[in-house]
């Protein structure tokens, strides 16, 4: 028994240590710059939610969100509606070429960002998309398809192919079938690859702030504008990261047990 | 499943091949075509050949750049990856407390990339943050934008918080693949703690560790929002990792010929590495 209270204390121990920078940003986002530079205190004295106001109220400041927000959802459904299909042949079918187009769209995952990034930038400048929200959730698209694809393969995969014949005995066509009974089938599948669509595009800021100048901005880019001449105005700064928290920290309940499947390309 | 041969299957993947096309294909070739060429203008380019690389990789801050890029990876794999397999250890098994520690633990994973250097911008600052604050009252004399070994340390431990999660999640879930008969043999065998770690467990992780390894390298070595946003690469040019180096040639100074020529030499240097990994990992998928 001893060993297992042992054990109880180092998870206790490391999820504290893990969570303690997180509380300091939310202690911050609470606090006014004057007790911020005034001293360090542990937790907010004054109590206020001004930070979170000027973001609220400032249309340059949430427009970053809505930005983001657009970029993401736009992503997630362009992910979703190609995976689909491609995941469907996958699980199913053997053709010319799979294997191999299996293992491009995995190293996709392994190109650097900032590889593809001044070409990405003169690639849609050419076409006219620089700094709309389409040329970001394309330029996701990179990342996120791939990892749908392979996610979506493993839970199509579950399903057996007597489904599939039993329908077409039944007289659907095959697009009736793929949308009335295989899509419920799977669809705790497409959940967890919209999550990971959705995660992968929120956290990266390297190609959207470079896709990006002025209407499409996201929000990690307008972050950089709380240093002003005054110095860094470190409260608006932490209520802005802490907003950026919450998506993620709201969904993941649902992906909880295929989370470390999502993480891994589906290789898990 | 024993799957049909049809190659009509082709029109399923097509939208996937195009878009993937669209956004990797044409912009890899885009740099290939780069890399050969001189550029002074839209109308006046040279054909340099291998010019670039042989510059490139004759380029001391260059050189520099990947060399600390590896020293960073490769302490990034050696905390990370023994820690996570640790934390998975103690993780409950079931139940309420095993779902709370899996949300709990992946919460670092789900912050913006940029949140996560302004946290840890924040933490260590030794005015306003807990971390530096709490160094410099203990005497250590901490200062993350000044002191090369603190900002490098500073970065480390960045990372170590932001990703170690993501080993401990995939070893779980590699742990609760075992079957429980295992463990009752062990206990059966009265097998130590250490021998059921050593002969049961481990051996189990091989493939999960493999993957994790795998991601934590291809990340650490594509590494860049997170340093830019702490230490902006600094002090001098201590924490500018291979991405940061690569952006500043190629969006700072516009340097094109060059950046390109870097750009495949860094992607090759991945593809390669992961390569091996790859390998690796469908090998074990055959001995399964």
């Amino acid at each position: 028994m001893n060993y297992s209270r042992y054990k109880g204390f180092g998870i206790t121990l490391f999820i504290v240590l893990l969570l303690t920078p997180i509380y300091w940003l939310l202690n911050m986002s609470f606090k006014t710059n004057r007790e911020i530079l005034g001293g360090l205190t542990f937790w907010p004295k004054n109590f206020t939610l001004d930070n979170y106001a000027v973001i609220f109220t400032d249309p340059s400041w949430y427009s970053g969100y809505i930005n983001s927000m657009i970029y993401v959802s736009m992503n997630m459904t362009i992910t979703l509606l190609v995976a689909l299909p491609a995941a469907y042949a996958f699980s199913r079918y053997k053709f010319v070429g799979d294997k191999h187009l299996f293992f491009w769209l995995l190293s996709n995952r392994m190109a650097p960002p900032a590889v593809f990034l001044l070409p990405f930038f003169q690639l849609y400048s050419s076409v006219g998309l620089f700094d709309t929200h389409i040329a970001v959730a394309l330029a996701h698209c990179l990342f996120s398809v791939p990892l749908a694809v392979w996610i979506l393969e493993g839970f199509m995969s579950g399903v057996p192919r007597e489904y599939d014949e039993m329908a077409y005995i039944d007289g659907y066509s095959f697009p009736k079938f793929f949308v009335k009974i295989f899509l419920p089938m799977i669809r705790s599948g497409i959940g967890v690859a919209a999550f990971f669509a959705f995660m992968f595009s929120w956290v990266e800021l390297l190609l959207a702030r470079t896709l990006t100048s002025v209407d499409a901005q996201p929000i990690g880019a307008i972050m950089t504008r709380t240093v002003g001449a005054s110095g860094v105005d470190w409260g608006v700064l932490s209520a802005a990261g802490a907003l950026t928290i919450i998506p993620g920290v709201l969904v993941v309940w649902f992906v909880r047990n295929h989370i470390a499947k999502g993480f891994a390309l589906g290789r898990v | 499943m024993k799957k049909i041969p049809n190659n009509r299957a082709w029109w399923l993947v097509l939208p996937v091949f195009l878009l993937v096309a669209f956004s990797a294909l044409i912009p890899l070739m885009t740099v290939v075509n780069y890399s050969v060429q001189d550029i002074f203008g839209p109308d006046t380019a040279y054909y340099v050949g291998t010019e670039w690389f042989i510059e490139v990789l004759a380029d001391e801050r260059l050189r520099d750049s990947l060399l600390r890029q590896f020293l960073f990876s490769g302490a990034v794999l050696a905390i990370e990856i023994p820690l996570g397999i640790a934390v998975a250890l103690t993780m409950p098994k079931s139940g309420i407390k095993a779902s709370l520690c899996l949300i709990l633990l992946a919460i670092p994973l789900l912050i913006p990339w940029n949140v996560v250097g302004t946290i840890w911008q924040i933490f260590g600052r030794g005015d306003i943050g807990l971390f530096g604050w709490g160094l410099n009252a203990l005497g250590f004399d901490y200062n993350y934008t000044g002191n090369t070994v603190d900002a490098w340390l500073t970065v480390l431990l960045m990372d170590v918080w932001h990703w170690t999660p993501l080993v401990a999640l995939l070893c779980y879930s590699g742990l609760r693949a075992i079957p429980e008969a295992f463990y009752q043999a062990a206990e059966i065998d009265r097998a130590s703690n250490w021998a059921v770690f050593r002969y049961i467990q481990l051996p189990r992780l091989k493939s999960v560790l493999v993957i994790a390894v795998l991601l934590r390298f291809m990340d650490s070595f594509m590494i860049y929002t997170e340093p830019f946003v702490l230490t902006g690469g600094g002090p001098g040019s201590s924490t500018t990792f291979l991405s940061q180096t690569l952006t500043t040639m190629a969006i700072g100074q516009f340097d094109i010929g060059r950046a390109a020529a870097f750009s495949l030499i860094y992607f090759l240097i991945v593809l390669l590495v992961s390569w091996v990994f790859f390998t690796a990992i469908t090998h074990l998928d055959k001995e399964k």
